[in-house]
């Protein structure tokens, strides 16, 4: 049974592609205002999790819990609507445009909904979105850029802006598929301190981490998955002395 | 009743045939090369014209005017004789009569030719681009293409006889055991269906039992991993590229006794063809053929009398309404894989 | 909230002078006669309209043309029925437009990619074989719906008897032929320019943009996209069908013909030749299409004979049996070509061309002094 501070609950949830499981059995809760890693080694099945969180795959049995709201069957765009905004691991951004507007279409979204007819207002009239976007930009040290294009942007600047759009929309969940990926080490920390910020401002996260570092600078509770199974959970020190774990990533690689 | 089913069934194989043969091209050329080939069709129509190149060729006279006799309008009379007359004989008479099965063999070079000219000149620099620009650069082609051949055979048809001998039909229905005479078919459809019988089959022999065909296949079901393999793609996409305008061209020539060709014949089947291309399933070798198939005997069904009675005009919109209740309910065709062209 | 950023005042007067002045400044070019003014408008407003779907949302459609022919039919229908007057049947023709497209639209959107490409084609030659076969008793098949002394214009009739002679279209009882003809389109071209301006400066048509470039990106940002694509493509399909119907009210012919996919794929061509996703772009195309098409269609063999007489005997004759290929019935031949060179060598079409010069211009000018300026990609100025 869920308790009342849980926000996220994923119940049950199978996953099959053809005859690979690459979810069997998952069952995880995260709580509000938490930061909740999940690792494992390549090929668990971590993406696949996110992928049926935000809708873009339909679990082939169990479901998935928001808030009360069952995610299950929702349209990506209507969950996104319910306050969950993603990462992903390679960055989905809109390269053809600016980096100001790549973080302004987000921010729309957020206060228009999925459809405005909005065509005879001027976007230079957006002085407020405008602003925010700006603001946002600042916030992950991407100020300078922002009228570059987007896809011309390295692959560090890419994540940093994919972040800074999910983070203008104030999401109550946010999910995070290896962010600090392609960055440096300099960046991967002011991509950490950003991250303590906004979990100071009480946003639950989903983290999926590969640097162990960031991992256990972040997280409040970690979830480890093999093979499509949690093999583990618990806090970070529950997990760093777990065994199992300690099998899972060095049980393939002799 | 049943005659009537199997004769509008009959008469499907055909035009049938021609979208398959059309589709198979293009879908070897997708499937392989990932290119949207929107002058597949022009190629067809290129094929039509090899034939009548060739008969044109054949019947250059030789015009000498005969004073000894004179024409009904007082005259002296022109005689004309075609040159390969003069030059084979015999021969020469038989060539000429069987002039658009003969002029495969000029059609096979052309159109491997102008096919590896065509992707070694321009297809090449589109592989990685959008799909959007291979539509608009092949359909710049196509354009290019039919208006040469306007301005050298002009913009009319030009029907190409087929051999004296097999003008007749074919009783078939005899032929099954049938009452005589209830059931006949021309015997040219006949050879056309036979024909694209043996291409089709020729080409899937080609590609499941060469070792070409092979990573031709693998190509298709993954052209990154293959690429990975170091094995050279490139000439083989060429030579893919060759033999699909082969086998349009060839489609090409052997319909032009059924439907004299013209300039824009090829755009015309273009059209039907992509319809065709996306019922079977982009990609789909097996969903190529059969849609072809099946959307040409669906057209016979529907030019029935009593059917355009029913529905009127149906006949000339039943490929359209197929195509998009396919792609509705079947998004990717009826063979099609996931994941292809969807972007 | 109807402002404007001044860049985008500029445009907007700028475009508006030059359109009004064309029977001028084309003088020179033997273009301003109004026949040609007339088409240059009309294909201008078609190709502003179909880049609101292909160069702003990405979505090719290859099958523009049945709106186009739509608009026509519906307005030569409300001259023969309603008036003669073009106002009615401009706005008759704009609905009833809008309405197919907004069917064909809805049912063609379910799919993306070349599924959707091949889609709209199908619908269009559906209308177009449609229009020549069963819809005769609306088309009037291959002979083109006109008008006739014997139409019922029931509005008109109201106010009095009809006019002796041949109908013509009117407005307000003007007649609009010559250059109150051009006029007439002008000012319709250049309203369809200012609204296509304000979508794409609009909260909306960043959305657009935002589906060209990463559709997905836009569905997991919150966006239900099939709206933002319907209501373009129901847009772009009324501006077809106006299009359409100011070339019923300058020629009150309807054809099929205009439904092809040729037609359809003209449009393509006249975007893609400008620059797919400018503003401007599409309408410069149309228009170098349609001043291309009138030149090269107009040279004949003796126009030839006469440009290539410097050169020697036989060369001159060569040249001549050679050019003539590419102009009059051959004209064709060089719009394919240039076509081909246009997607292979310049896809973003003229208006990438200009920029690319602009843009060796400006290097030339700020590099010896600051360097630093030329930042990688800058984002052009929208
Ligand atoms: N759409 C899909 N169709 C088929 N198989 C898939 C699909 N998506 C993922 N898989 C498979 O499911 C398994 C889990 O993949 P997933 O991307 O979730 O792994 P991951 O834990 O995110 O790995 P990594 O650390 O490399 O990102 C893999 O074997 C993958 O090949
Ligand atoms: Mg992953």
């Amino acid at each position: 049974m869920p308790t009342p501070n849980v926000v996220l609950h994923v119940a049950d949830v199978h996953k099959r592609f053809g005859g690979l499981h690459a979810l069997a059995d998952i069952d995880l809760q995260v709580e509000e205002g938490q930061t909740h890693a999940i690792i494992g080694p390549n090929g668990a099945g971590k993406s696949t999790l996110l992928n049926v969180i935000i809708g873009k795959l339909a679990p082939s049995s169990g479901q998935v819990i928001f808030d009360g709201a069952i995610l299950t069957g929702r349209k990506p765009y209507q969950i996104n609507q319910l306050g969950i905004a993603r990462v992903f691991q390679t960055p989905e951004i809109f390269a053809d445009l600016s980096v100001l507007h790549n973080v302004m279409i987000p921010a729309l979204a957020k206060r228009d909904g999925a459809f405005k007819l909005n065509m005879l207002r001027s976007l230079d009239s957006e002085v407020g979105i405008r602003q925010e976007a700006e603001h946002m930009l600042e916030d992950v040290g991407m100020h300078s850029s922002r009228d570059m294009h987007a896809g011309s942007l390295s692959r560090g600047d890419k994540r940093r802006m994919e972040l800074a759009m999910c983070l203008i929309q104030h999401p109550r969940l946010l999910l995070l598929d290896e962010p600090t990926a392609g960055m440096s080490r300099h960046d991967t920390n002011t991509t950490i301190e950003l991250l303590k910020k906004i979990k100071s401002r009480g946003m639950t996260k989903v983290i999926i981490e590969h640097d162990m570092h960031v991992v256990f600078s972040l997280a409040d509770k970690i979830s480890v998955l093999a093979q499509g199974r949690i093999i583990a959970d618990g806090t970070p020190d529950q997990v760093r002395g777990n065994p199992k774990v300690q099998e899972a990533y060095l049980g393939g690689t002799h | 009743m049943f005659e009537v089913i199997f004769l509008q069934f009959l008469n499907g194989l055909d035009k049938g045939a021609a979208y398959a043969l059309i589709a198979l091209g293009l879908t070897l050329v997708f499937g392989t090369l990932g290119v949207v080939n929107f002058a597949h069709g022009a190629l067809f129509m290129l094929g039509a014209f090899c034939a009548v190149l060739f008969r044109q060729l054949l019947t250059l006279e030789t015009v000498t005017i005969d004073p000894t006799k004179l024409s009904p309008w007082g005259q002296p009379l022109e005689v004309r004789a075609p040159l390969v007359q003069a030059w084979f004989g015999d021969f020469g008479a038989v060539l000429v009569n069987y002039s658009v099965p003969a002029s495969i063999i000029i059609t096979i070079p052309i159109m491997l030719l102008l096919g590896i000219l065509l992707e070694r000149g321009i297809i090449k620099h589109f592989y990685k681009r959008p799909h959007a620009e291979q539509i608009l650069v092949t359909f710049g082609l196509a354009i290019v293409a039919q208006e040469v051949i306007k301005s050298f055979f002009g913009p009319n048809p030009i029907p190409q006889p087929m051999p004296t001998d097999l003008r007749g039909a074919a009783d078939i229905g005899a032929f099954l055991g049938m009452q005589a005479n209830v059931i006949t078919y021309p015997i040219w459809r006949l050879i056309y269906f036979l024909f694209s019988a043996a291409i089709i089959g020729g080409v899937f022999a080609f590609l499941q039992f060469t070792t070409f065909g092979m990573v031709v296949r693998a190509g298709m079901a993954d052209r990154e991993t293959v690429g990975l393999l170091g094995i050279n793609i490139d000439r083989r996409f060429t030579i893919m590229f060759g033999l699909a305008a082969v086998v349009a061209g060839l489609a090409g020539v052997m319909y032009t006794p059924l439907l004299p060709p013209n300039y824009h014949i090829g755009m015309d089947f273009l059209v039907l063809s992509f319809v065709v291309v996306v019922v079977g399933g982009m990609g789909s070798l097996p969903g190529a053929v059969a849609a072809g198939f099946l959307l040409g005997i669906l057209q016979s069904f529907a030019s029935m009398t009593q059917v355009k009675a029913l529905i009127p005009g149906i006949d000339q919109i039943i490929i359209y309404l197929v195509a998009v209740v396919i792609l509705l309910v079947l998004p990717r065709g009826l063979f099609g894989r996931r994941g292809v062209m969807e972007a | 909230m109807l402002a404007m950023s001044r860049n985008d005042l500029l445009l907007f007067l700028g475009f508006t002078i030059a359109v009004l002045a064309m029977p001028i400044w084309l003088q020179p070019f033997g273009a301003a006669y109004p026949d040609l003014l007339q088409r240059f408008m009309i294909f201008g407003i078609f190709a502003v309209g179909f880049n609101i779907l292909f160069g702003l949302t990405g979505y090719l459609s290859f099958g523009h043309a049945a709106f186009f022919g739509v608009g026509s039919y519906a307005a030569v229908w409300s001259f023969k029925l309603l008036s003669l007057d073009a106002i009615p049947a401009m706005i008759f023709a704009v609905v009833v437009s809008g309405l197919f497209a907004l069917a064909i639209g809805f049912v063609s959107l379910r799919r993306s990619g070349i599924y959707f490409s091949i889609l709209t084609l199908a619908f269009a030659q559906m209308s177009y074989n449609l229009a020549y076969s069963v819809l005769t008793p609306i088309t009037n098949g291959e002979t083109g719906l006109q008008l006739t002394l014997g139409d019922p214009r029931h509005f008109d009739r109201l106010f009095g008897e009809a006019m002796p002679g041949q109908p013509v279209p009117t407005l307000l009882g003007q007649s609009l032929g010559g250059f109150t003809g051009f006029y007439f389109c002008a000012g319709f071209l250049i309203l369809a320019f200012f609204i296509a301006q304000r979508i794409t400066g609009s909260p909306f048509g960043m959305m657009l943009k935002g589906i060209k470039s990463n559709q997905t990106r836009m569905n997991y940002t919150g966006f239900n996209t099939k709206p933002y694509t319907l209501a373009a493509f129901v847009i772009s399909g009324m501006y077809a069908g106006l299009a359409g119907a100011l070339l019923a009210v300058t020629d009150p012919l309807a054809g099929a013909e205009r439904m092809q996919w040729t037609a359809s794929g003209e449009v393509v061509l006249m975007t893609i030749l400008g620059g797919a996703g400018t503003l401007v772009g599409p309408v410069i195309g149309a228009w170098l299409i349609k001043y291309f098409e009138n030149i090269f269609s107009a040279i004949n063999e003796t126009i030839l004979a006469r440009f290539w007489d410097f050169l020697p005997d036989g060369a001159d004759h060569f040249a001549v049996v050679v050019s003539s290929k590419f102009v009059g019935e051959g004209w064709f031949l060089t719009l394919g070509l240039v076509f081909v060179l246009i997607v292979v060598f310049l896809p973003g079409g003229i208006m990438e061309g200009v920029r690319r010069i602009a843009h060796l211009f400006d290097r030339k000018r700020s590099s010896p002094t600051n360097p630093g300026k030329t930042a990688p990609h800058p984002q052009p100025a929208e």
